[in-house]
C-alpha cells in the first residue's frame, strides 16, 4: 500500500486517525460527536501529569505493576536456542493485561463525569477487569456478551456478576464476539448523556486504537527497562499473541523504532488457514474493509459480509484486528504469523510441563511459535514473549480438548 | 433538477409532506421485495429507501437485523440489490429511489465502480449510516460527482457547531433521526422535533426528513404535520415479517401515506 519508510513507526495515528490507509473514525453520526469529545478529553489527560500519577499509583498498588520479566530456563533448555523471556503479565490483578487499558478508560470517564460503563467481552477477561474497576470506583457496569460465549465462560460470568456487573447476552447475529461489540455500540448510540463505552482492544473509531494502545505499552516500556538491566541490552525477538491485537500492541509499540528488534505477532490459525475459513486469522486470511468504526484487514466473504472467526481461544475469534497492526503488516515492520489450535494446546502443555505456569489459551499461540522459531536461533538471541493471561479460565476447553472428565 | 429534488418541489406545491418507505431489498426472498417495491408507488410512497443487507447493522434495532438476516439467507448481494432498482426502473422513472446501509459492501464491491453502477441502474441517492462528514472523501465525493445525492443523518446530539459541517457535500434532504438509538425503538413526539426540524432547516437549506419510531398511521400524521418528510421502516419490515402478503403490507403502506399526506 505505502512503499515508502518513515522515520518512525511510532508517531501515528495522525489527525483523521489514520495509520496510512487503515483506522479512521466510521461511526453514525449520533455517535460522532462523543467520540470527539472523548479525543479531545483523552488529549488533555495524555499531557495532565495528574491523569498519569493517578495511574502510577493504580498500576503500582492495584494491578502489581511492574509485572516480572522473568527468564524461562526449562523451556528454554528443552527447546535449545533463544533465550526465552516471558512478560507475566498474566500476573496482574484479575490475570491478564486487560486491567492496563480499562483503569485508563474509567479513570477518563470519571474525569468526562460519566457514571454508566458499558463493554463488550469475548473470552470474559476483558468483561472482568472492566466490572472489576467499575466495583473500585462505584459506577454502573454493563456488559455486552455473544450468548455462545455467556455459555461456554460461564466462570467468567458469574465473576462479572459477583463484581456487581450486569451481563446482557446478546442473541442477534451469530451471538458472539463481533455481535456483542455491535449491541454496545447499539446501547450506546441510546444512551449518550451519561454512558462510556470502554473498548478493551486497540480497535474501534480513533481515538480508541491509539488511547488503548497508550495505556497497554506500559507493558513494552517496562520490558524495556527490565531487559537492560538484566541483560544490559534490548531483545532480539518479541514474539505476541493477537486477537483485537492489545497486549501485542502494548509489548510491540516501545520497540517499533528499533531495528534490531524483530517483531512477531501471532494470530489464531483455528483448524487452518484456508478457504474454509475456521480460523481468526484477519491479517494472513483476509483483506481490508471497515467494521466497528475502522477501516482494518477483516475475514469477510466477497460480496464484503463479515464472517465469523473460529479459535479455540474464545479471546482470539474476532473477525478483526486492530487498524495499527495492519498498517505495520503492509508496511513489513512486523510479521504476522498464524498458528493452529492443535499447536497452541501442545503450547499450553509445554508451559505447564517445563515452567509450572498454566497459561491462557491466548498466550499459547504465542508460546506455540516460540517453540518453532526459537530452536532456529542462537543462545544469545534475547527472546521475549508476552504471557498476557493465565489460563484458569480455559481449563474447562482444554479438558475437553485433551478428552478428559473434570 | 434530481428525481429528489423534483418530488420535493412539486410536494410544495401540494403542499404536503413526503412519505419515505424504508424496505430491506431482498426481505423476505427477491421476488416478494421486488413486487412490494413495485408496489410501494401506488400506494402513495413518494421516496423509496431500499435497504443493502449488512451482517453487522450497528445502528439498527432487530426488525431491520431481521430483515438483513433473511435477506442474505436469501443469497442478496449489493449486485442484486442494484439489479432490483433496474428492474423497479422499467416501469417507474419518477419515483426516487435510495439506497440505505453501511459502507463495508460498497467498499468491497470498490467505490468507483459501484457509484457508476448505481446510477446506471437509477439509483439517486445514498445513505451510508457509518460514513460522518469527517469520512466524505471516502464515498460522498465521488457520489456527489457521478450526480448521485449523498444524504445525511442529523441525530439529537448534532449540535450548532457541527450543523454546518452536516450539510456540507449534502443534497437531497437531510433524515433527522428524532431519537439517540436505533432503528425501530422509542419514538419522539412531534411537539419535540418540530424545533429541530427548523434547525437542521436552517442550517442546510434543504428539505427534513424525520425518522426513527414512527410506526402508526397517528404518527405519521403527526411528524408528516412538523417536517418535510416522514420516514417510516421497522413498521413495515414487522408486517413482512410477520408473513402479510404483498397485498396486505401495502395496503398498511397505504394507510400510513394517506395519514401523511392528510396532515
Amino acid at each position: 500500500m505505502n512503499d515508502t519508510t518513515p522515520n518512525s513507526y511510532r508517531t501515528g495515528p495522525d489527525e483523521r486517525g489514520r495509520f496510512g490507509i487503515f483506522g479512521g473514525r466510521f461511526v453514525s453520526e449520533t455517535l460522532m460527536p462523543l467520540i470527539l469529545d472523548l479525543e479531545a478529553e483523552y488529549e488533555k489527560a495524555k499531557t495532565d501529569p495528574g491523569f498519569w500519577a493517578e495511574m502510577d499509583d493504580l498500576w503500582t498498588h492495584y494491578v502489581g505493576r511492574p509485572s516480572p520479566l522473568y527468564y524461562a530456563e526449562r523451556l528454554t533448555e528443552e527447546l535449545g536456542g533463544a533465550k526465552i523471556y516471558m512478560k507475566r503479565d498474566e500476573l496482574n490483578h484479575t490475570g491478564a493485561h486487560k486491567i492496563n487499558n480499562v483503569l485508563g478508560q474509567i479513570l477518563l470517564a470519571r474525569r468526562m463525569g460519566k457514571t454508566r460503563i458499558i463493554a463488550e467481552t469475548g473470552a470474559g477477561q476483558h468483561g472482568v477487569a472492566t466490572a472489576t474497576v467499575c466495583a473500585r470506583f462505584g459506577l454502573e457496569c454493563i456488559v455486552f456478551m455473544g450468548a455462545t460465549d455467556v455459555e461456554r465462560q460461564k466462570p467468567n460470568v458469574f465473576r462479572m456478576k459477583l463484581l456487581g456487573a450486569k451481563v446482557v447476552p446478546v442473541t442477534s447475529g451469530r451471538a458472539t464476539l463481533k455481535d456483542a461489540m455491535n449491541e454496545a455500540l447499539r446501547d450506546w448510540v441510546t444512551n449518550v448523556e451519561n454512558t462510556f463505552y470502554c473498548i478493551g482492544t486497540v480497535a474501534g473509531p480513533h481515538p480508541y486504537p491509539a488511547m488503548v494502545r497508550d495505556f497497554q505499552s506500559i507493558i513494552g516500556k517496562e520490558t524495556r527497562a527490565q531487559m537492560m538491566e538484566r541483560e544490559g541490552r534490548l531483545p532480539d525477538t518479541l514474539v505476541a499473541c493477537i486477537g483485537g491485537g492489545s497486549n501485542a500492541m502494548g509489548l510491540f509499540h516501545p520497540f517499533l523504532d528499533d531495528p534490531e528488534v524483530r517483531i512477531i505477532g501471532v494470530e489464531a490459525g483455528g483448524h487452518g488457514v484456508d478457504d474454509r475459513m475456521e480460523h481468526a486469522a484477519s491479517l494472513t486470511g483476509g483483506r481490508p474493509g471497515v467494521l466497528h468504526g475502522n477501516r482494518t484487514y477483516l475475514l469477510q466473504d466477497a460480496d464484503g459480509q463479515i464472517l465469523e472467526g473460529h479459535s479455540i481461544s474464545a479471546g482470539l475469534d474476532y473477525p478483526g484486528i486492530g487498524p495499527e497492526h495492519s498498517w505495520l503488516h503492509d508496511m513489513g515492520r512486523v510479521e504476522y504469523v498464524s498458528v493452529t489450535d492443535d499447536e497452541a494446546l501442545a503450547a499450553f502443555q509445554l508451559s505447564c510441563r517445563t515452567e509450572g505456569i498454566i497459561p491462557a489459551l491466548e498466550p499459547s499461540h504465542a508460546l506455540a511459535h516460540v517453540a518453532k522459531l526459537a530452536p532456529t536461533l542462537p543462545r544469545e538471541n534475547l527472546l521475549v514473549m508476552n504471557m498476557c493471561g493465565r489460563g484458569d479460565k480455559d481449563i474447562f476447553t482444554v479438558a475437553e480438548a485433551l478428552g478428559s472428565k473434570i | 433538477m434530481s428525481r429528489i429534488d423534483a418530488k420535493f418541489a412539486a410536494l410544495k406545491a401540494e403542499g404536503k409532506a413526503a412519505f419515505v418507505s424504508f424496505v430491506m431489498a431482498g426481505d423476505p426472498d427477491y421476488e416478494t421485495s421486488l413486487a412490494i417495491v413495485k408496489g410501494l408507488p401506488a400506494a402513495g410512497v413518494d421516496v423509496i429507501e431500499l435497504g443493502m443487507p449488512f451482517t453487522d447493522p450497528m445502528a439498527d434495532g432487530p426488525a431491520i437485523q431481521l430483515a438483513g438476516q433473511r435477506a442474505l439467507a436469501g443469497g442478496m448481494t449489493l449486485g442484486r440489490v442494484l439489479e432490483m432498482v433496474r428492474s423497479f426502473r422499467v416501469d417507474d422513472q419518477t419515483t426516487p429511489i435510495i439506497l440505505m446501509g453501511y459502507y463495508n459492501p460498497i467498499y468491497s464491491m470498490g467505490v468507483e465502480r459501484f457509484v457508476a453502477a448505481a446510477k446506471d441502474a437509477g439509483v439517486d441517492g445514498l445513505i451510508v449510516v457509518d460514513l460522518p462528514p469527517e469520512e466524505d472523501d471516502e464515498l460522498c465525493l465521488p457520489a456527489n460527482a457521478a450526480g448521485l445525492n449523498f444524504i445525511r443523518l442529523a441525530t439529537p446530539t448534532t449540535d450548532d457547531t457541527r450543523l454546518p459541517a452536516v450539510a456540507r457535500n449534502t443534497s437531497g434532504f437531510v433524515y433527522y433521526v428524532s431519537i439517540t438509538g436505533i432503528t425501530g425503538a422509542a419514538s419522539a413526539s412531534a411537539a419535540r422535533v418540530a424545533p429541530e426540524v427548523d434547525r437542521v432547516r436552517k442550517a442546510t437549506g434543504l428539505p427534513v426528513c424525520v425518522g426513527f419510531g414512527v410506526k402508526t398511521p397517528e404518527a405519521s400524521a403527526e411528524i408528516a404535520g412538523v417536517a418535510d418528510g416522514v420516514v417510516v421502516g421497522s413498521a413495515i419490515i414487522e408486517r413482512i415479517a410477520a408473513g402479510e402478503d404483498t397485498a396486505s403490507v401495502l395496503a398498511f403502506v397505504k394507510s400510513l401515506t394517506e395519514a401523511a399526506h392528510g396532515a
